[in-house]
């Protein structure tokens, strides 16, 4: 620093109410205190009284739980449960994988040659977004059913059987997430490839570097955090999802969602839902703080 | 145009490889016509939901089916013929712009703290990172369902009230990050100067802070109001007997969905899209030459 901070003005300190410095010392907590009181409130007391929750034992018929230290809930749920683990894990990596794939080359293709229509391209990549999000995912259902457009019309067409469904299988649950996410996986890709130094590319070029060498050497490794960004904000959320599954999928196909929502709305075993609630947001943390680590907290809010 | 004769190095490493080595024509055409592709999928599905809620109903049940039945005006003429519907419409609307509001004002405040005070002035703003943080990246799922073990713990009936304050819960987040990057490059010396031409705190914030950060207020309350109406996870969790629209519209996918709900979601669309295009408009107009 060359010069004093302007901000706290120097010549004027003497002259100021000790009240005024007070308040000054005050203002970020002030500024921040009715945040910090909501997201204490409503998201990290929650949280606690979830993982209390799981640990409690609850009476099915009167509804009344008591703290028992119930650690094997854990496992006994995790035992029951874990093929919907799993379901989750495919689905979501297998929707994950599709849109990584999908929307790499739009984003380059807008962050590159979008030129003064830039921000045409991506409110059309955000368009899903102006449709409600369950109905979005009811459209699909009316697409992929038996008789619907496309596999109605190659019925018809005597292209496929008269058995083949998509509806109520695995397929149909990834296409519907990859569908719904798409703009969570485009969007950090855009920013982190419209972010890429135009200079460095012509520094390569003029070491005459092919347009391949370019995109190995220099885009794609300066997009490893837009990528790893992409992953977390496409990947989590669709661990969690059960809409998709419910309206998409069929019984044999039941992802982890489902069975936290059942158990808290139409079961009321709170101590179950809790202990799989738990366990998911878990897994979410191990990616959440393995990115933090790597790229640091602020990082991914770069890309939102 | 004239930003590019602005910017003469720009437009040249703006297409790389141009001009060095000529390309066939053909796979020049391969990303654009594959964007365009993307951008025909991503728009399908509201083009399919645009023309059934124009499909007739053969049936005597009232719900869309899969087969088209022919051009009919009648869900639109009868667009509140299902008054749960309409008014799970009309409590979405409340609630996202009750919801706007509250984390509008709240997220600023967070967001002001954030970008003017550093750890000696303003300790435990590592531990506010990390948790809005954590409130962005969480599934869902786990902050509706511990909200709703909150409320059964501490017997709260759920109605609006529940509603409110969970979908301002996680919208502070969303807009305290949002306000934030929009006052990345705030130029505090705006201030200064107010303040040394005799402006006090409050005139300096109305006069000076305001009217610089508002767009980004704007930005951080669209972005509370757009995830406030989608919002179904945690409704479902926290709402009571009066649901909202998407909650409502889950529950009819059951027992089949009635043409208004596409009525309603064309309008949502066609409202939403025209707003956002009016925006790229101005913003393009705005631009300086």
């Amino acid at each position: 620093m060359e010069q004093p901070v302007l901000a706290d003005h120097p010549g004027r300190v003497g002259s100021r109410r000790p009240r005024a410095r007070f308040g000054k010392a005050l203002a970020p907590y002030l500024l921040s205190l009715p945040a910090g009181l909501w997201l204490l409130i409503l998201f990290l007391i929650p949280l606690v009284v979830m993982l209390s929750l799981s640990l409690q034992t609850c009476n099915n018929a009167t509804g009344a739980c008591v703290m028992t230290w119930h650690w094997g809930e854990f496992w006994q749920q995790l035992s029951l449960y874990h093929g919907q683990f799993l379901n989750s894990f495919y689905y979501a990596g297998a929707a994950t994988i599709i849109d990584l794939l999908i929307s790499f080359p739009i984003a380059y293709w807008i962050a590159f040659y979008g030129g003064n229509k830039k921000n045409f391209f991506l409110l059309m990549l955000l368009v899903p977004f102006f449709v409600s999000f369950i109905i979005r995912t009811v459209v699909w259902q009316f697409i992929l059913s038996d008789q619907g457009i496309i596999l109605g019309g190659l019925k018809n067409a005597h292209l496929l059987p008269q058995s083949f469904h998509v509806l109520a299988t695995g397929y149909a649950v990834v296409a519907g997430l990859a569908y719904n996410y798409l703009p969570f996986t485009a969007l950090p890709l855009y920013v982190a490839i419209e972010r890429i130094d135009r200079r460095i590319l012509d520094a390569a070029y003029d070491l005459y570097a092919t347009k391949r060498d370019a995109f190995l050497r220099i885009i794609l490794p300066l997009t490893v955090p837009g990528l790893f960004a992409a992953f977390l904000l496409t990947f989590i959320p669709q661990l969690g999802d059960y809409v998709n599954q419910q309206v998409l999928g069929g019984t044999s196909n039941t992802m982890i969602g489902t069975v936290i929502q059942n158990a808290f709305l139409v079961n009321l075993d709170y101590a179950g839902g809790s202990a799989l609630s738990a366990i998911l947001l878990a897994i979410a943390l191990i990616g959440i703080f393995a990115y933090s680590r790597l790229l640091g907290s602020r990082a991914i809010e770069d890309f939102l | 145009m004239t930003t590019v004769a602005a910017r003469p190095t720009g437009s040249a490493s703006g297409q790389p490889a141009h001009g060095r080595r000529k390309q066939r024509r053909w796979t020049r055409a391969i990303l654009p016509t594959y964007s365009w592709l993307v951008i025909a999928y991503l728009v399908f599905p509201i083009a399919i939901m645009i023309v059934y809620s124009f499909n007739q109903v053969t049936t005597g049940l009232p719900q869309v089916s899969f087969a088209w039945n022919g051009f009919t005006t009648r869900w639109y003429q009868q667009w509140n013929g299902i008054p749960q519907l309409t008014s799970s419409f009309w409590l979405s609307i409340q609630l996202a712009l009750a919801t706007t509001v509250l984390a509008g004002v709240v997220g600023t405040l967070l967001a002001l703290a954030l970008v003017r005070y550093r750890p000696p002035r303003f300790r435990g703003k590592a531990a506010f990172e990390q948790t809005l943080f954590l409130n962005i990246a969480a599934p869902e799922i786990v902050l509706g369902a511990s909200l709703l073990g909150l409320f059964v713990t501490l017997n709260v009936a759920r109605g609006f009230l529940t509603l409110l304050i969970s979908h301002v819960a996680f919208s502070i987040a969303y807009v305290a990050v949002t306000v934030r990057a929009r006052m990345a490059g705030f130029d505090r010396s705006l201030e200064e100067a107010a303040q040394d031409l005799g402006a006090n705190a409050w005139t300096t914030f109305r006069k000076i802070t305001f009217p610089i950060i508002l767009p980004g207020i704007m930005a951080g309350g669209l972005m509370a109001f757009a995830i406030s109406i989608d919002d179904f996870v945690t409704s479902n969790f926290v709402s009571g007997p009066q649901v909202p629209f998407p909650v409502w519209v889950y529950g009819a996918t059951r027992i089949g969905i009635p043409p208004q709900v596409f009525v309603f979601g064309t309008a949502i669309f066609t409202v939403g899209i025209l707003c956002a295009l009016a925006s790229v408009i101005m913003s393009r107009r705005h631009r300086p030459a």
